[in-house]
């Protein structure tokens, strides 16, 4: 006998063996039935009780957490907006300073303009004086018969010659003066242009105050939205900072892709002052660490250029500074940054001499026939591409300071918002874990129960005889009473 | 702030501090045969000494001696250097260890015998003392040696931790008619050259498998 067959009872006959057992233990099972329903109870109540109890635990984080995103959303939001607004009215009053500072001026001139249009007008409006009396005197002649008199035909003939000359004269004179009204008239043109333009210019910058205004409403909706705490006002501002966060992280990596040709522009002939043997861990040379530490530097003195500048604000202690010291920290900075730049310039060049010199080398011992010299000012182009490469890639750098401070401020967003749905997702399947295990203990219960069938029939069969004498006990009693 | 900003540059300046202690650097010595018929190979030995000096980086080390009747002596040094840690320094030496090869390759004469164990423990004292990570002893011999009554080789020699390779290893003529000698000679040198200590054993007649060989780990 085999030691994986000391248990049968029935020897090569495991099934029988197993039947037989089964039938040897049933009495014990049925015995320890309600124990082992116990058990099964309490180890489903041990496992997903706490599964459970951790599930609503997590729920509750979420919450938790959710509404500290909010806030911190909502609070940056409001500090966003509010610096917009901010920004609006001091374009405002930029923009007032500006067009309507000399708006007095232009008033003057326009009311000088109509003043004159007025007087001119009023001098259009002048007719020439009327006929004088003795025109009713000639009428009342004129009616004089004088088909038979000699004498009054004459005296009507000297009449009409001298109202002849008499007409000829005041129609002259009007035609004088229309002729004068005329150019009086031609006179207002240049006026009515100016007024016209002055008028058009006075349209226009009350336009562009309307439009600025016009956004300052919108601003303050959006502020107002953000004091309310609307779904509306964190859903805007959680999207703005989800594409916030995208497009701050394509820049940054735009820029590491700068910083990595920037490194390489440097690294080597950081060895010449450096020393190209020195290692600091593993494979990492020090004049590599050496390289990477100028341009970390250089990222920072541009941070802090930009945070004296008041472009970014990630260090408010900076931001705080009085005038006299935020300019000194910006000199600083600035400077700094220019002697980096400077460096990175010379060491470009360094680089360039060590690999030409490294070819010189290498063709000697090649024993190759040397190449001819390339044209000089062919040489130098790269030479002094090189250089202008290591003087403006540091100021470059020095810019990512702006899409920095986007990326922390949105990745503080995006990542709490990631978290809670982690935090979420992990509380779903601790929930359905506790669920599954208290219905798999439930199942084992029935599963037990299902085994020890025979004995629950006896009892069945038992109690059902039992409650039938009972019956039959009762019932005679019943009668005697 | 400045105080933070302070403390900040104080650590790293502590981070700094902490260099790797381990060498990663390379020391080479070159044994170079000139005895017999085989000192007409050393235009070849030229060859690999240019390429060691393109190969080698600031800080390495390098050593090139001959073998001759008896080779355990410094004076059989032709050149060594160790480079220096400044790339424009170090190609100033290497030009200048290649005007020394190239003065010694004009004026190589034969000698009768051939000592390469002498040369071997020259080589692995000269390694040791050059503390690099990675020492190799290149032999650029047939690797038949043959010494004077007087000379006494057959002592233990100590190669702990450098690999040695055999370059160029011509065929004699007596290795054509019976090529058992070349293989059992090159067994020999295995056997010995671990029996020594030596981290590898390596034959190499293409000197491009060099480049594999050399290369930083």
């Amino acid at each position: 006998m085999t030691s994986n067959q000391f248990w049968m009872i029935w020897p090569d006959n495991p099934m029988a063996s197993a039947l037989i057992l089964f039938a040897i233990a049933m009495p014990f099972l049925y015995a320890a039935r309600k124990l082992v329903h116990e058990l099964f109870r309490s180890i489903g109540q041990a496992i997903g009780g706490p599964m459970r109890l951790g599930a609503r635990w997590l729920f509750a984080a979420a919450r938790d957490m959710k509404e500290r995103n909010k806030a911190v959303l909502l609070a940056h939001g409001r500090e966003e907006v509010g610096q917009e607004i901010e920004r609006e009215f001091e374009r405002v009053g930029a923009l007032v300073t500006r067009d309507l500072e000399g708006y007095p001026a232009l008033q003057r001139k326009l009311l000088d303009e109509i003043t004159r249009v007025e007087e001119d007008y009023k001098k259009c409006g002048e007719v020439p004086p009327p006929p004088p009396d003795w025109v009713e005197a000639v009428t009342a002649i004129s009616k004089v018969k004088s088909d038979t008199n000699e004498m009054v035909q004459r005296i009507l003939e000297e009449i009409k010659r001298s109202v002849h000359s008499i007409h000829d004269k005041a129609l002259s004179e009007y035609r004088r003066a229309y002729d004068s009204r005329h150019k009086i008239l031609n006179g207002f043109m240049p006026f009515w242009r100016s007024l016209d333009k002055t008028l058009g210019q006075v349209d226009k910058k009350l336009t562009g105050l309307q439009d600025t205004s016009g956004k300052i409403d919108a601003l303050m909706d959006k502020y107002e939205q953000i004091n309310k705490k609307t779904d509306k006002a964190e859903h805007a501002l959680a999207v703005s900072a989800a594409t916030q966060f995208a497009v701050s992280a394509l820049v940054l990596l735009i820029a590491a892709g700068g910083a990595l040709i920037n490194f390489k522009l440097i690294a080597l002939p950081m060895s010449e002052m450096v020393g190209a043997g020195d290692y600091l861990a593993g494979s990492l040379r020090t004049s590599e660490v050496a390289a990477l530490v100028i341009i970390f530097v250089e990222a920072t003195m541009g941070l802090f250029l930009m945070e004296a500048l008041r472009i970014t604000h990630l260090f408010p202690r900076i931001a705080n500074l009085n005038e006299q010291m935020r300019r000194r920290v910006l000199w600083i900075a600035l400077t700094l940054l220019v002697t980096l730049a400077g460096i990175e310039a010379a060491l470009a060049l360094m680089r360039d001499m060590l690999i030409a010199d490294k070819q010189a080398l290498l063709q000697s011992l090649a024993s190759a026939q040397q190449a001819v010299p390339a044209d000089p000012l062919l040489a130098r182009i790269p030479t002094a591409g090189q250089m202008l490469l290591g003087f403006i890639l540091p100021f470059a750098l020095a810019f990512v300071a702006v899409p920095l401070e986007s990326f922390v401020y949105s990745a503080r967003t995006v990542g709490g918002a990631t978290l809670v749905m982690l935090v979420r997702v992990t509380g779903f399947v601790l929930r359905v874990l506790g669920n599954l295990v208290r219905s798999l203990c439930k199942v084992l219960t029935t599963l037990y129960d299902v085994l020890i069938v025979l004995p629950l029939l006896a009892e069945r069969l038992v109690l059902a005889a039992r409650s039938d004498e009972g019956a039959r006990e009762s019932r005679p009693m019943k009668k005697a009473a | 702030m400045l105080k933070r900003l302070l403390l900040a540059s104080l650590l790293a300046l502590a981070g700094s501090a902490c260099t790797d202690q381990r060498s990663h650097t390379q020391a080479v010595y070159m044994l170079v045969d000139t005895s017999g018929t085989y000192a007409q190979e050393v235009g070849k030995a030229q060859v690999i000494i240019n390429y060691l000096l393109g190969t080698l980086q600031p800080g390495d080390s390098l050593a090139v001696a001959r073998v001759k009747s008896r080779s355990f002596s410094e004076k059989d040094i032709i050149a060594k250097v160790t480079f220096d840690n400044r790339p424009s320094q170090a190609n100033a030496q290497k030009r200048a260890f290649k005007d020394k090869i190239d003065a010694f390759v004009k004026t190589a004469g034969g000698s009768a015998y051939t000592d390469i164990t002498g040369g071997l423990i020259q080589g692995g004292m000269f390694l040791n003392e050059t503390g690099a990570g990675t020492r190799t002893i290149l032999i650029f011999s047939d690797m038949q040696e043959e010494l004077d009554k007087a000379t006494i080789r057959d002592i233990p020699i100590d190669l702990k931790n450098i690999r040695v390779v055999a370059l160029n290893v011509v065929k004699l003529k007596t290795d054509n008619v019976d090529p058992r000698r070349y293989t059992g000679r090159l067994e020999a040198w295995q056997k010995r050259v671990e029996g020594a200590g030596a981290s590898e054993w390596r034959v190499i007649n293409d000197i491009e498998r060099l480049d594999s060989m050399l290369g930083r780990g």
